[in-house]
Parts: structure tokens; C-alpha cells; sequence
């Protein structure tokens, strides 16, 4: 079969048979990957993280309806989505539950649903995420919304991967001490407080605000008044916006944010630095990959094991068993 | 190359009791499989739907509310409409013994009745998977 041709001509077995492919890192994955290539670039990518239940399959559920329904202004959208569980470290295995919560969306040809397993691969997402969205974007889905493992405060692959990094928080899961942690909170593009009916979000939405405003001083006048995130002076400073997914509602105001993000990176030339920076990002990380590859090929039998007795026996440091190893490189 | 068995665990048609369906699918996670979940309440048109997209080898059907014989048949033909005539169909629940010929007919590999030990259904999955045939 030439997948290429098959997904670009909307044959979703096709494509449901290359994304397995090109997770397993089969030869001809990357076959169909370097037909497929010059029609990437298309998709607005779009990165829903945040902690464990804090109801990221659900609003990605409601955004993806939202994205099917045409508005006044634009049509509807072909909507992917890549939503990517932890792997047992353990077992290997998976389960894979994110479907549970986009039951609403089956029975739609304009919707691509795919679950991935994160295959021991620590930052919230798979190794393969990045070449899965490649195939979708190539596939011809306008809106791919990539959903990552429960995320704490290191899982910020997602940013190098998405356009736009929505972080979903929910009130009562932390505190301003939690919030003013580096990582998860720098990356979002948007703030969503999710389960906004719930006690505690007018705190939570306190927090996240007070994190924004050190990080953006510019948010206040000199009158100490909040200038709000309308801010154009500075460039875009994340909306912080409240939503009840299970009920619709806020979702309307996320859409419109997604869309504001999206003008900003194109009007500012950030769209081509962030396409730069995560092609530049994915080929370090496959060449790194390759490169170790190769050269524990090219290492006799034996040698690593004995570098390691060396080790243990302290008769070489880390260091110069490196330089010896490293003359192996063919 | 990694390759890891895909399974759908689906419960279609309209009874409540999902407990069968999680621990099989749990077992199979600890048996290194990636397992996914769609919860209560699926329709032959959504199991099928996402068995296609998931590109899974093997789908297991928990069925308790004794519509097995309606809701099987269908299942199997949109696989099949789908191309996906290979996929290994399992069924677990409540199914009575005199309806399981007829299931095995329709191309179902296996029955698993109450009872099944989880370590026998995760080894023969292993055994369809791996030993089947090069498409």
C-alpha cells in the first residue's frame, strides 16, 4: 500500500495503519513520512496540559465540537486528536482511558481520534508525538488538539510541539506556592480554570493572576490598576479564563482565545520561530537517538560490560572510560 | 522496532456493570499491552469506529445485558466493511452456551465466561497476535 497517497486521499484505515507504523519507528513509516512531509505545516497545533483531573479530555471533547460546528465567520474544521496516557513502568503495557470522555464526538468523519501510550518517555508526551501529528497535519486535520499525560511541573514537551499550550487548572489542587513553581505555568499560552463551579476557583483564578502579573509586570498601570491581558504593548500575556466543560460552558471564550493566540504568532513572526524551533528540536532529538544507536553498534562485544567493571572497581573514573568508549565511534 | 498489542476493551449496548471490562483491561496493561478504554454504553457504529482509528489488533466485547446476539453480528460486519477483517474479536460477560457456536461462527475468536482467569486471555491474545499472519 502507498500510505502516502492513501492518507492523502482521506483513507483513515490508511492513516490509522501509518500513525502504528510510525509510533513502532518502522522503515516504512518514515518511508511514507518523506512523501508526506511538504504538506506539514498546515495545522494549528494546539497543547492541552495541566494536572491529572483536572478535565483536560473534557474540554478538549468540547473544543473539538466547538471546532466542528461552522460559524458566521469560518467553517467548520477537521479536528484530530492526539491524546497520549502514561505507560506502566512496570509492565510496559497501557490503558489508554482519554476516549471515555469524547464519546461525543464518535460518528464524525471530521474527527481523528488516536490514544497513545507514552512508552517510557518522561515530559508528557511519546517519543512519537511529534511524527503522529506530522502524519495528521499532512492528512489534511486544520485543528490538532494534542492532549498530555497528567502533567505536573516538568512535563513541558508540549510547548516545543504546540502553537498554542493551554494549561488546565481546577480549583483546590494548589496554592500560590504551587502556581509560582516554574515549568507548567510559564508555558501556557492560555489559562483555563476548569470546573469553575466549583468552591474555590475565585482563589485559584487570584493565584494564577498574581503569578502573571510577576512575570508580567506591564499587566498594571501605574496606578497599580489591572490593565488586563489586552496588553498589546508587550506581546501576549496568557487570558485566564474560566470554564465548566462538562456543561459548555466558557468554551466559546477559550475558541476565541485560541484564535487571538494564533493572530498574535502570525502578526509578531512567532508562528515561524516556534515552527523553527520545534523542527530544530525534533531533528536533535532524532539525531541524538541515531547517533547513540550507531555507536553502540559499533562497540565490540563486551566492551561496554567491561567499562563497567572498571567502574565499579574504581580503577577508572567516568570520565576517561568516556574518552575510551567514545574512541569505539566509527 | 517496538511493537505493542493494541486491544480495545468496548462495552456496547446498555447495561451498567463495567467492573469485568476494567479488570480485564487493567490485566492486559500489566500483561505490557496498550489498552484502550471506551467506556459504558458504545454502539456497534462507535466500537467499530474506534477500533479503526486505534488501529488495534484484538477488540474484546464485555456484554452482560444478553444482547450479545444482536449487538456481535454488527460489530463484526463493520469491522469487516471497514477493512478490518483481521482484528481478533473476543467477547466476555454473560453469554449462554448455546449462543456461543453461533458467535464462534461469526468469526469471534473466544468466549470468556465468568470466571476466566485474565492470565489466559492476555496469553492467547498473544498467541492470535503474534502468530498471525503478515498482511
Amino acid at each position: 500500500m502507498d500510505y502516502a497517497e492513501a492518507v492523502r486521499s482521506g483513507n483513515r484505515l490508511a492513516l490509522a495503519r501509518l500513525l502504528t507504523l510510525v509510533e513502532n519507528g518502522d522503515p516504512e513509516g518514515r518511508k511514507a513520512m518523506d512523501a508526506l512531509f511538504p504538506y506539514t505545516g498546515q495545522a494549528h497545533l494546539i497543547g492541552v496540559t495541566g494536572s491529572p483531573g483536572t478535565g483536560k479530555s473534557s474540554l478538549v471533547n468540547q473544543l473539538a465540537l466547538a471546532y466542528r460546528r461552522p460559524t458566521a465567520g469560518a467553517a467548520a474544521r477537521r479536528v484530530a486528536i492526539v491524546a497520549v496516557d502514561p505507560s506502566s513502568p512496570f509492565s510496559g503495557g497501557a490503558l489508554l482511558g482519554d476516549r471515555v470522555r469524547m464519546r461525543d464526538l464518535s460518528g464524525d468523519p471530521g474527527i481523528f481520534i488516536r490514544s497513545m501510550a507514552s512508552r517510557g518517555t518522561v515530559g508528557g508526551l511519546a517519543r512519537a508525538t511529534a511524527a503522529v501529528v506530522q502524519v495528521l497535519d499532512a492528512a489534511g486535520y486544520e485543528i490538532i488538539l494534542v492532549e498530555t499525560v497528567g502533567a505536573g511541573q516538568s512535563e513541558v514537551d508540549i510547548a516545543r510541539l504546540a502553537h498554542t499550550t493551554l494549561v488546565v487548572e481546577a480549583p483546590g489542587l494548589g496554592d500560590d506556592i504551587q502556581a509560582s513553581k516554574a515549568g507548567i505555568l510559564e508555558i501556557a499560552d492560555i489559562l483555563v480554570v476548569n470546573k469553575g463551579d466549583r468552591p474555590g476557583v475565585e482563589s485559584t483564578e487570584r493565584f494564577l493572576r498574581n503569578m502573571l502579573e510577576i512575570a508580567h509586570p506591564e499587566m498594571q498601570d501605574e496606578a497599580g490598576n489591572e490593565t488586563g491581558s489586552g496588553n498589546k504593548k508587550t506581546g501576549w500575556i496568557p487570558p485566564i479564563l474560566r470554564t465548566v466543560a462538562t456543561r459548555n460552558s466558557g468554551i466559546q471564550q477559550v475558541l476565541e482565545a485560541i484564535e487571538n493566540h494564533k493572530a498574535y504568532l502570525q502578526s509578531s513572526g512567532e508562528w515561524q520561530r516556534r515552527d523553527r524551533d520545534r523542527l530544530l528540536f525534533e531533528l536533535n532529538a532524532i539525531l541524538r537517538d541515531q547517533l547513540y544507536a550507531r555507536w553502540r553498534q559499533s562497540l565490540p562485544e563486551g566492551a561496554y560490560n567491561h567499562a563497567i567493571d572498571l567502574l565499579m572497581e574504581r580503577k577508572q573514573s567516568i570520565y576517561s572510560i568516556l574518552e575510551a568508549l567514545l574512541q569505539y565511534h566509527a | 522496532m517496538d511493537r505493542k498489542i493494541r486491544v480495545l476493551i468496548a462495552k456496547p449496548g446498555l447495561d451498567g456493570h463495567d467492573r469485568g471490562a476494567k479488570v480485564v483491561a487493567r490485566a492486559l496493561r500489566d500483561a505490557g499491552m496498550e489498552v484502550i478504554y471506551t467506556g459504558l454504553r458504545q454502539t456497534p457504529e462507535m466500537v467499530a469506529e474506534a477500533a479503526l482509528q486505534e488501529d488495534v489488533d484484538a477488540v474484546g466485547l464485555s456484554i452482560l445485558s444478553g444482547a450479545h446476539m444482536a449487538l456481535v453480528p454488527r460489530i463484526m460486519e463493520l469491522l469487516r466493511a471497514n477493512g478490518q477483517e483481521n482484528v481478533h474479536v473476543f467477547v466476555g460477560g454473560i453469554i449462554p452456551e448455546e449462543d456461543v457456536p453461533a458467535l464462534l461462527n461469526l468469526g469471534v475468536r473466544a468466549v470468556y465466561g465468568p470466571g476466566t482467569s485474565t492470565s489466559k486471555v492476555a496469553e492467547e491474545l498473544e498467541t492470535w497476535v503474534l502468530g498471525k499472519q503478515p498482511e
